[in-house]
């Protein structure tokens, strides 16, 4: 549905922009043709580039005079296991430019993946332009890990401050605490009460607190000019989502395992749930860790189309050079950034919600078993 | 999927779980934990003032009635002590009144005895004197009468003609 009106809000950009830009463009055409393919690779190279994690923190490039690229921000170490821990800073690798040699072994940075070489860095093909170099274990502390620990920390001081500011002031936050504490409230009281029930929600609201602001800083550090997109990296998202689906299951009760099991319960003699079953049991199963998929693409397929569209509108304005061009991309990229940081606080509190719903489920202890207990 | 799977890295979601699970771990301990705390506290600290303000609501409700029956009961008080001194009053005056118009019609009475008695005094005395005077003036009379001897014979005469008579 969003996508549907972000893809819709795209292609009427791009039309209104073609319009008045294409007059110019084909006057550019003769002299440029092969400099104007090269700038929409470029930009697509460049958005591809972005959506991907990176070995080093470089916040801008720029191509010198000489043809040089130069890259401002600075290098992250490497860690790989190849037959031993082997840790070095990524600037060995100038960028993917450089074959870097550590203890007798050489390795590439291509795509934004560390391959094994030979020492020229020799990349091997498949058929489909794969590279078929061995690839070690990479444990590096990326671009993402970076802004993972940054939030982190933030997070820390943001809320053990909140945590002081109560103890200080009798109950009452002050600064920032002001802001954070409704939504710390509105967490407890409008997603963890409802959805899991009085009793059980606070052994939950932890981790649905810790959840909801990381997935939110993260979405709201992927609005700015750092360039990142922690959480709209398949791996964040897939792990966020195994630590829901882990909590969930973990703390299921009898009654939850019961319904994934014996979905019907009482209500029908054995021999005529067994056909039922054969159908029913599987979907239950299948629903397990169907949920918790579903987080993790929304999350992922969210965030990510939100980089795309922001970025291929800002990409309008070197493709249209036009006079109109630049101010509607301009206005536009920032409608859509409103947009996004709309969304990226629907996204974390999406993530919260159905987490919540979840544990809920698993949580939950069913009322008419109490009552039919009582009637006996 | 089969880009999912590529860009999928495992370094990534090694930190990320780490990471993440470090970072639970640590605002549950120093975050979550007190604020939740503090929160709480500080809801069920309303809780209690609002319920103790309902309570001395309604124990000064229960104080006004008090005081209002109390004034009540005071108004009543007076009230009846007015009655009864008007009352009395009204009891003594007539017992005033009474006891004042006794001893007139006591005294009056006895001064009509008075009056009486001297009347009857003086009415004797009246009578002695008269009967006195009676004699003087019936000796004068006689003594006139029977100044020379004529008439002394014919008053014998009468007095014999009288006795006569008898």
């Amino acid at each position: 549905m969003r996508k549907t009106y972000l893809k819709n809000f795209l292609l009427i950009a791009v039309l209104i922009l073609g319009q008045f830009s294409f007059a110019k463009e084909k006057e550019e055409k003769h002299g440029d043709e092969s400099h104007g393919k090269d700038l929409k690779t470029e930009i697509k190279e460049y958005i591809q580039h972005h959506l991907q994690d990176s070995h080093d923190f470089s916040l801008f490039s720029y191509t010198q005079e000489n043809g040089e690229h130069k890259y401002v921000g600075f290098p992250l170490p490497i860690i790989l296991w190849d037959n031993g821990l082997k840790v070095f800073s990524s600037s060995k690798f100038h960028h993917g430019e450089t074959v870097a040699e550590v203890d007798g072994s050489y390795y590439k940075l291509y795509h934004s993946k560390i391959y094994k070489t030979d020492a020229e860095g020799t990349i091997n093909y498949d058929e489909d332009h794969h590279a078929t170099n061995a690839r070690p274990l990479d444990f590096s502390i990326t671009k993402n890990v970076v802004m993972i620990i940054v939030t982190g920390l933030l997070m820390l001081w943001l809320f053990t401050s909140l945590a002081r500011s109560y103890a200080k002031n009798n109950g009452v936050p002050t600064g920032a605490g002001r802001f954070f504490e409704p939504i710390v409230l509105y967490i407890r009281d409008d997603i963890a009460r409802p959805n899991i029930g009085e009793k059980r929600y606070g052994k939950y609201m932890p981790f649905l607190l810790t959840i909801f602001f990381f997935i939110w800083f993260l979405n709201i550090f992927g609005m700015t000019p750092l360039g990142v997109n922690v959480t709209g990296n398949i791996a964040i998202t897939f792990a966020l989502a195994l630590m829901v689906f882990l909590i969930t299951n973990f703390t299921g009760t009898k009654d939850y395992w019961m319904h994934q099991f014996n979905p019907l319960g009482d209500s029908m003699p054995w021999y005529a749930k067994i056909p039922l079953y054969i159908i029913l049991v599987p979907i239950e199963i299948l629903g397990l860790f169907i949920k918790p998929f579903s987080l993790l693409i929304r999350l992922y397929a969210n965030m990510q189309a939100g980089h795309i569209v922001l970025m291929s509108l800002i990409g309008l304005m070197f493709i249209f050079k036009s006079w109109l061009g630049s101010p509607l991309s301009f206005g536009l990229a920032f409608a859509i950034s409103l947009i996004e940081v709309l969304v990226a606080l629907l996204q974390a509190y999406i993530f919260t919600m159905l987490s919540a719903l979840y544990f809920g489920f698993a949580s939950e202890e069913h009322e008419h078993d109490y009552e039919a207990e009582v009637a006996h | 999927m089969e880009k999912l799977l590529e860009e999928f890295s495992l370094g990534l979601f090694f930190w990320q779980t780490l990471l993440f699970g470090l970072l639970l771990f640590l605002m549950w301990k120093f975050a979550w934990k007190p604020i939740l705390k503090a929160v709480n506290d500080r809801e069920d600290g309303i809780k209690d003032a609002l319920a103790a303000a309902e309570d001395a609501k309604k124990e000064m409700q229960n104080v006004t009635a008090d005081s209002e029956k109390l004034l009540k009961e005071a108004r009543a008080e007076r009230e009846a002590m007015l009655k009864e001194a008007r009352e009395i009053k009204e009891k003594m005056v007539a017992d005033a009144q009474e006891q004042a118009k006794a001893e007139g019609d006591k005294m009056l009475k006895q001064a009509q005895a008075a009056i009486e008695s001297e009347k009857k005094a003086a009415v004797a005395d009246i009578k002695a004197q008269v009967a006195t005077l009676s004699v003087d003036i019936a000796e004068k009379v006689i003594k006139e009468e029977l100044s020379d001897k004529k008439k002394q014979l014919k008053l014998v005469d009468d007095m014999l003609g009288d006795i006569k008579l008898n």
